[in-house]
């Protein structure tokens, strides 16, 4: 692929260079890159008739309001609950601190599955939290409610796994300076604590955002499903492949990979800005 | 870092006439703290509770009776043996990649590294219609395929290699940084005092990435027995045949056999405990020999 390995690297003593590189760049382009080469291949195959019929279409645009308006939603919920829990767990000590810390990750390493499943009956009518809710008039399950609340769920662990580690390595002697200077614990925060956490909070939104945009097993049990009102993206893909609409399901997942990329190098943006941050 | 924030709650010099303002206030601690918990009671503990209650509504006998089904029985076979066939593979193809990327300069190197993270961030859902889009009957291999009577979709191989494509990167992902950081150099030594390549790789480097790695299998363990939307798409819901765990559950959760499902849901919920009780003591043994390695 590169024509010579050994031109395009320096020398070492270190062997495998060849092997360790080809076995690498053929699993790589077996599992993940010929297949998503042949989606938008595929979707280019459809013909821009067919590519603006279904992007246009009413139910395609509501899913696309629907996925990237709830997960946004969600994702900036996170930014702010995120924030303060990572900020209580860095700084405060309680008891079950540290079993806390622990159960953060669960939305990780639960099945989406049990998680969607398990929101349902927890928001439905009859449930603990859905019969408190219904006697104010509040209706979560089957509703656009119902996949905030999902999203919510598996968007949790993003916000705080990375301010986390900023906070925990935010250097407080600068804050001591501050007061010591005089300033009010207000305008510590303000001034000297938050303005180096704005990467690391923006990182976890954005995280938190893009998983939610392609989230499906904890958000289908919970959503209702109702075409133009709350039909996520990911699940029209999978009506359109079963209804033999191929065509029409990769002009929808092909638009949805490149928000992917975008998001992806967004992200590495924003890693490299928190990474600066933390170190200066 | 212990020791800073020892000597920070050890409070303000005692020559300070009033306290500096160096935390909250007690009242906006325990506001701030009452949040958190709160939060994460209603997101995360509830849910819990949830499963296990409903799961055992019927009792113990009728749980016992659900996960003793012989659907469940097939469905359990089936994710073991998709997680037992997913998860060494990444596994050698993580050894590897780390091997390639941290061992050696190389132009493209950056490139790689995202390409190996890009299946995280594609929605599940697309990691498996790709699959329909290559074996399915009306993909590229379709004909092929069927011609040999071979079935991938709506079968076993789809629901595995739809698992590779999700759970690829959580092994290299942990293994590249962790060897960045060790370098070469104990590679190099083995190397002039005359092992081979393979001799360095298994008496030297893996010894020294272990925990690493053990992480990273971890996690795309964990991953591999939840899978959910990229299985969805492929595995056509064959009940006793091609469903997975998730996947039975949500044909009973269809079917409103509730406590079923939630018992089958439960056994997820136990496995994904296990996972959060090893990483976390992964994590604290990191730490600690961090901690160990920064008194020397």
């Amino acid at each position: 692929m590169f024509g010579g390995a050994t031109a395009i690297r320096q020398r070492s003593i270190i062997p495998g260079f060849e092997l360790s590189l080809g076995v690498t760049l053929s699993y790589l382009g077996l599992i993940v890159i010929i297949p998503l080469c042949v989606l938008l291949l595929n979707a280019s195959d459809a013909g821009w008739a067919k590519i603006w019929a279904e992007l246009s279409s009413p139910r395609t645009l509501a899913a696309f309001r629907v996925s990237f308006g709830i997960a946004f939603l969600a994702a900036a919920f996170n930014a702010g609950f995120g924030f303060i829990v990572a900020w209580v767990l860095v700084r405060y000590q309680f008891l079950g601190r540290r079993f806390i810390d622990a159960m953060i990750d669960l939305p990780f390493a639960l099945p989406t599955a049990v998680a969607g499943i398990s929101l349902t009956q927890l928001y439905a009518e009859k449930g603990w939290l859905g019969s408190a809710l219904a006697a104010t008039g509040i209706k979560v399950a089957f509703t656009p409610l119902g996949i905030l609340v999902a999203l919510v769920f598996v968007g949790l662990p993003f916000v705080v796994r990375t301010v986390q580690p900023v906070l925990q390595d935010f250097d407080r002697e600068t804050e001591e300076a501050g007061a010591l200077l005089g300033a009010s614990r207000t305008n510590i925060l303000r001034r000297i604590v938050f303005p180096p956490l704005i990467p690391a909070v923006t990182t976890g939104f954005t995280l938190a955002f893009a998983r939610g945009i392609g989230e499906y097993g904890s958000v289908i049990f919970i959503a209702g499903n109702m075409p133009g009102y709350s039909e996520i993206v990911p699940l029209l893909i999978i009506i359109k492949l079963e209804q033999f609409d191929y065509a029409g399901a990769t002009v929808i997942a092909a638009l949805m990979l490149v928000a992917s990329f975008i998001l992806l190098f967004t992200i590495n943006l924003l890693q490299a800005w928190t990474r600066r941050q933390q170190g200066g | 870092m212990v020791d800073h924030f020892s000597s920070f709650h050890a409070g303000p010099p005692q020559a300070a006439r009033r306290s500096l303002p160096l935390t909250e206030s007690a009242g906006a601690r325990t506001i701030l703290i009452t949040i958190a918990l709160g939060f994460l009671l209603l997101f995360l503990l509830l849910p819990l509770v949830v499963v296990f209650a409903e799961a055992l509504r019927m009792g113990l006998g009728s749980y016992w009776a659900a996960i003793r089904e012989p659907e469940a029985l097939a469905a359990i076979r089936l994710t073991l043996l998709t997680a037992l066939t997913v998860v060494p593979l990444n596994a050698i193809f993580g050894i590897a990649a780390a091997w390639a990327i941290t061992k050696f300069q190389f132009a493209g190197k950056n490139l790689l590294i995202t390409l190996v993270d890009l299946p995280f961030s594609v929605s599940p859902v697309i990691g498996g219609m790709v699959f329909v889009l290559l074996f399915g009957r009306q993909g590229v291999f379709g004909p092929w395929f069927a011609a040999h009577d071979i079935k991938i979709i709506f079968a076993v191989p789809g629901i595995i290699i739809a698992t590779l494509f999700v759970t690829l990167p959580f092994v290299a992902r942990e293994l590249i940084p962790l060897m960045q950081k060790q370098g070469t150099e104990y590679e190099e030594a083995a190397l002039m005092l005359g092992a081979n390549g393979w001799k360095t790789l298994f008496r030297v480097t893996l010894p020294n990435i272990k925990w690493g790695l053990l992480y990273g299998l971890l996690l795309c363990n964990g991953r591999a027995i939840g899978e959910f939307g990229a299985v969805a798409v492929v595995s056509g819901h064959i009940v006793g045949l091609t469903t997975t765990m998730p996947l039975y559950i949500e044909v009973l959760y269809n079917d409103f056999n509730f406590p079923a499902a939630f018992a089958v849901a439960s056994l997820l919920t136990l496995m994904a405990f296990v996972t959060l009780i090893l990483k976390t003591i992964l994590e604290w043994r990191a730490e600690q020999r961090l901690a160990r390695g920064r008194l020397h």
